[in-house]
């Protein structure tokens, strides 16, 4: 079951690699299913599925998208992707300045940070009145995630010299989700560009103006902004939960962990250790699967 | 430099070089079949990590916030009724400030 869960990428990089994996075999079964439906999820959506129409949890992606890397889709999923979730910048621009951060402050971490949960991390450690120190550890811990991504995406994007520069600055939650969608590297990395340029450009739209209107508009809460990124992530897994049995053992064991693990430790690290789940079912479906 | 803007661009320069780490590391490490599958999972764990604390905790407290949960809960039915990724957003986001409105939460 997880064997066949693995998300289409892999067979494209391991196509591009070598001859173990001759990509159409293994990115046709269930895999593309889930790496697809992934796409519709993040994306389908919101742009109402163009050509290939679609239900995003149909989990047919693999059947109603030839392997075609000019198509459209990564582009326009990307940059829709980008300006739904980039709105939620507003909460952020908001937050750290009521934290204490300086508008300027708070536009230099959207611009260079560029990673939200750990520039929510800094943010809410300075309201808190933590330590500097603590709250920057927190946050660059909470950035880790961000390595995994990027280890996961260099076979794709393959950047080399200023490229790879730039590429690193756009790795995030929702640009890896959206390339790791794609049923080719082609369409990965189109897809990873557009959700950078667009997520990049609203985000810190955004921040501005939400740093900027902090006084005015008041809590972001009384706008329910701050359920747009939990919310923005759960659609973000939904289609992986779908996959099977190894990801819905591995997303609850990381719910369960970080839930566990915030009253003891600093914000931002109970997410880190919820890598925990990750490795078990790593584990588990090794053993599970032998091959 | 004032404190703050120390903390600013440490946090800034510390998530860029770990980006930076991932794509710059040698890619046969990914040749190895359990860290690709371990690369894998950990987008899973942490997003659902994510989701979980922010649906259930404001700092380092467990708190529970019922317009938030509904607001997460709307997106749940949003997205077992299959709906496109902005519906799901908008569901949260209303579900929580119509609630909030109404002096709940």
């Amino acid at each position: 079951m997880t064997e066949s869960a693995q998300p289409a990428n892999s067979a494209a990089s391991e196509g591009s690699r070598g001859p173990e994996g001759s990509g159409g075999s293994e990115g046709s079964g269930g895999s593309e299913g889930s790496g697809g439906s992934e796409g519709s999820g993040g994306s389908e959506g919101s742009g109402g599925a163009g050509g290939s129409g679609g239900s995003g949890g149909s989990g047919g992606s693999a059947g109603q998208s030839p392997r075609a890397a000019t198509s459209p889709r990564p582009v326009r999923d990307g940059i829709l992707l980008g300006l739904a979730v980039g709105v939620s910048g507003l909460a952020f621009g908001a937050a750290a300045v009521s934290a204490g951060l300086t508008v300027w402050q708070t536009c230099a971490l959207s611009l260079l940070a560029y990673t939200g949960a750990s520039q929510f991390a800094l943010a809410g450690a300075i309201a808190a009145g933590g330590s500097l120190v603590a709250g920057t550890a927190g946050a660059i811990l909470l950035g880790s995630r961000n390595s995994l991504y990027s280890l996961r995406l260099s076979g794709l994007l393959q950047v080399r010299g200023a490229a790879r520069l730039l590429a690193a600055l756009g790795v995030t939650d929702e640009s890896t989700a959206l390339a790791l969608a794609q049923p080719g590297r082609a369409a990965a990395r189109t897809g990873f560009f557009a959700t950078f340029a667009s997520l990049y450009l609203t985000w810190n739209a955004a921040t501005l103006a939400g740093a900027v209107g902090a006084g005015k508009i008041g809590s972001s809460q009384s706008f329910g902004l701050d359920v747009i990124a939990p919310a923005a992530f759960l659609a973000l897994i939904w289609p992986r939960l779908a996959a099977g049995w190894t990801e819905r053992g591995v997303a609850a064991g990381g719910a369960a962990i970080a839930i566990a693990a915030t009253p003891l430790l600093p914000p931002g690290a109970p997410i880190i250790l919820a890598a925990f789940a990750a490795l078990a079912g790593t584990l588990a479906s090794r053993s599970a699967t032998p091959s | 430099m004032s404190a703050a803007w120390i903390a600013v661009m440490s946090t800034a320069a510390g998530c860029y070089a770990l980006k930076l780490a991932g794509l710059t590391i040698p890619e046969r490490l990914l040749r190895d079949r359990r860290l690709r599958r371990f690369a894998e999972f950990v987008p899973v764990a942490l997003l659902a990590a994510l989701v979980a604390v922010q649906a259930g905790a404001k700092g380092s407290a467990l708190v529970l916030d019922p317009a938030r949960l509904a607001g997460l809960t709307g997106a749940v039915v949003a997205l077992m009724l299959r709906a496109p990724f902005l519906v799901v957003i908008l569901a949260a986001a209303v579900t929580a400030a119509v609630l909030r409105l109404a002096g709940i939460g």
